[in-house]
């Protein structure tokens, strides 16, 4: 049977064999824990303990701001050494507690949450909230909203985005592999909530043994069914699954939930597990470090607050001078101009390169060849929205569907000119979108 | 802080496919009936296909650096274009004739609307019609061996027997690069092995050009006829190496289909009603100027907005 898939995308070399066969370690940091107050979508968190304070590991230290908001855990025991601002991965200075670590790792003990068997939905619902759980495939989308939609009986899927798309990054992978038992138990949980749904566990066919172990999993549960995707980029992306695997198409302008879905990634689904079962707060996530610059490419299961920089140390080091280092994987992370920056709860991995690939081309000429539209997985034009873009012309933008474009970076890619489209047409969406908004 | 690295908005990779590889593969596929031509037609056609690119290639740089603007020749267009140009000319043309209409191309239809894709007319194409219209004469004596060489386009009109055989093969008179069936399907063959090209435009203009003659030509459904209007001419060589011209071609996949259905009906027109035999340049040049209405009026749905996922 051929895979579920969509239309469009690209194969970029994947170079998941760097970290694809090495296990989960656990890491350990030391000194100091930078733990910004913005980490997800929505209001930034609001911190409740203030300089001088000794924290205890799994202790809230702040508090949602609002319903789009998110808890923020400590990782660690210690001091708050001061709540100042702090630079994170995408380059921008955000409002951090910021604690010296005492390395003795004394707990908080579990977050207050009942028997699973004795809980209702809210209950449930609630308890991902106090855990502070978030979207952890990137986005950061606070989990409790997901699974608050406004009609829980008309969803219907319940899709778990195991297909990690994106190249190099191997955290997912090595999850599904080592606990898989924990997101089959997490996407029950998830299922409890929707009376009507079925749950759906999306994998891509490069990872055989992940697809071979949960349907293992799942075999006697009629209510999970395990989902073998094309190996295309972006097979992950939201609506580009909920295609591949429903058939449902839905536009920019809709939710999951309009096409009666919910999608989590692997590590929030396990983090909801550690929620309800293991009762403990979002505090940890995996991490690939990865990237033909690093000596010793690995997956690390790291606290949250930790600096990258330590994670590249444990890794050996640089290998030689990286050309660039990028928060994520290659096709949407964020280039980073200095390692000293907290890994937050939707940091994936940090891909380091010897080489600037993109720096050794001059962008050229479009020569209208096509492909970028050949490619587009949300069916629109690149070359032509880039050249409005770039003239600024937001009437011909907005007809030529620009604010469909998802951002995942195949037009840029495929380009025989080299040519900045994605680039170019993210800022001129942040403009409109930015716009709209007032 | 520590030391500074590189930024840049994402993507953080590219494709392997640059302009220059995708021209170069081009011309590797003209490559087969480029031979073909100058062993057919002997020294006189490897001169013209030299003069034709040495032209194209010195005027765009002659080009760039008179207006000061970046040396774009290191892409291969110019160097498609002037071996195309060469390709659509009869063997017994002057050397002189594809400098100028090399000149015409690159500096009129190409740089003068800001180069490399921006040209709203197949350079080659253009050069060539400007020939014909210059030096009728010179552009349509197809004589070699001796012979005085009317084309099978030229033979089938006057109702005269044209053999199949030599027209699949190449032994006919005509322009140096039109006259191998197989070279060119060869060619063909390599472009749509990496991917430059796809089927849509040449499969769409071929059949309806076909049908257009079956209806229209007067001799109804007459399979030799009907062949011979196919392979005799410049038919094949332009639906597959001049009708997808990136820059003069729609982008729309919908756009490509109703371009070459527009080519089909055109060159069917040329080839009935006009004057000359010939019609495959005029059609492209013509439909080139339709792009762009094309391309509006076939814009695709967007996912989740009733299009194609």
């Amino acid at each position: 049977m051929a895979g579920f898939t969509f239309k469009g995308g690209i194969h970029p070399y994947e170079g998941k064999e760097f970290t694809k066969d090495k296990p989960i370690k656990r890491f350990i940091p030391s000194g100091e824990m930078v733990f910004p107050l913005s980490q997800h979508i929505g209001a930034p968190a609001k911190p409740v303990v203030k300089k001088g304070d000794r924290v205890l590991a799994n202790q809230l230290i702040a508090q949602a701001g609002g319903f789009v908001s998110a808890h923020i855990y400590s990782s660690v025991s210690g001091t708050v050494k001061s709540i100042a601002k702090h630079r994170v991965a995408t380059g921008d200075m955000v409002e951090s507690v910021i604690i010296e670590n005492d390395d003795l790792y004394e707990s908080a003990g579990p977050l207050p949450i009942g028997n699973i068997e004795d809980m209702t939905k809210q209950d449930v619902v609630d308890a991902i909230k106090l855990a502070g759980i978030v979207g952890m495939g990137g986005a950061g989308f606070p989990t409790h909203v997901k699974l608050s939609p406004k009609d829980p009986d008309k969803i219907y899927y319940c899709i778990v985005n195991c297909s990690e798309c994106e190249p190099y990054l191997t955290s997912d992978y090595r999850r599904m592999l080592e606990e898989p038992e924990k997101l089959v138990a997490g996407l029950k949980i998830i299922l409890c909530l929707f009376d009507r749904a079925e749950g759906i566990l999306a994998v891509e066919d490069n990872k055989p043994d992940c697809i071979r172990k949960l349907r293992e999993l799942t075999f006697d549960d009629d209510r999970i069914s395990v989902k073998a995707l094309k190996t295309k980029y972006p097979q992950g992306a939201e609506r580009q699954l909920i295609y591949a695997t429903t058939k449902r198409a839905i536009n920019a302008s809709m939710l999951p939930a309009d096409a009666g879905c919910v999608v989590n990634n692997v590590d929030t689904v396990v983090a909801i597990y550690q929620a309800i079962i293991e009762k403990r707060p979002l505090t940890e996530r995996i991490v690939t470090v990865t990237g033909d610059a690093v000596n010793e490419p690995a997956n690390y299961l790291v606290p949250v607050g930790t600096s990258m920089k330590q994670l590249i140390e444990a890794s050996g080091g640089f290998k030689v001078a990286p050309g660039k280092l990028i928060c994520g994987g290659p096709m949407m992370g964020f280039a980073m101009y200095d390692i000293d920056v907290p890994v937050i709860k939707t940091s994936s991995a940090i891909t380091c390169f010897t080489k600037d690939e993109v720096a050794a081309y001059e962008p050229s000429a479009c020569i209208n060849c096509g492909r970028c539209a050949e490619v587009c997985p949300g069916r629109v034009i690149p070359s032509r929205l880039a050249d409005f873009a770039n003239n600024h012309d937001e009437d011909m933008f907005l007809r030529y569907n620009g604010l469909e474009c998802c951002e995942c970076g195949c037009c840029s890619y495929v380009c025989p000119a080299k040519r900045q489209l994605t680039q170019s047409i993210k800022t001129m969406r942040k403009l409109v979108l930015a716009k709209k908004k007032k | 802080m520590s030391d500074l690295f590189n930024v840049s908005s994402g993507p953080h990779i590219r494709s392997k496919y640059t302009t220059q590889k995708i021209m170069g593969i081009v011309i590797l596929a003209l490559l087969p009936t480029t031979i073909y031509g100058i062993v057919h037609f002997g020294i006189k056609a490897a001169v013209l296909v030299v003069s034709g690119i040495v032209t194209c290639v010195i005027t765009e740089l002659i080009y760039d650096l008179i207006m000061k603007k970046p040396i774009t020749v290191g892409d291969l267009s110019a160097v498609v274009t002037g071996l195309l140009l060469a390709l659509n000319m009869p063997p017994n043309a002057g050397w002189w004739m594809p400098v100028i209409g090399g000149i015409f191309a690159i500096v009129f239809v190409k740089m003068l609307f800001g180069g490399l894709g921006q040209n709203f007319m197949n350079p080659a194409l253009a050069g060539r019609c400007f020939l014909v219209i210059c030096f009728t004469a010179e552009m349509t004596d197809f004589g070699y061996d001796g012979i005085t060489g009317a084309t099978p386009l030229a033979m089938i009109r006057n109702n005269e027997a044209v053999s199949v055989k030599d027209m699949i093969l190449g032994n006919i008179p005509g322009t140096i690069g039109e006259t191998s069936l197989v070279a060119i399907v060869l060619g063909a063959c390599i472009m749509l092995a990496f991917g430059v090209i796809d089927l849509k435009i040449p499969l769409t203009y071929i059949i309806s050009f076909v049908i257009f003659m079956g209806l229209f030509a007067g001799r109804g459904w007459n399979v030799d006829y009907l062949l011979a209007q196919v392979a005799g001419g410049g038919l094949m060589l332009g639906a597959f190496f001049m009708a997808t011209d990136y820059a003069t071609s729609p982008i729309t996949s919908g756009g490509k289909i109703v371009y070459g259905i527009a080519l089909g009906i055109m060159t069917g027109i040329f080839r009935c009603f006009s004057s000359s035999a010939e019609g495959v340049s005029f059609a492209i040049v013509f439909c080139n100027l339709l792009v762009p209405i094309i391309e509006t009026l076939t814009l695709p749905k967007c996912f989740g907005k009733g299009g194609e996922a």
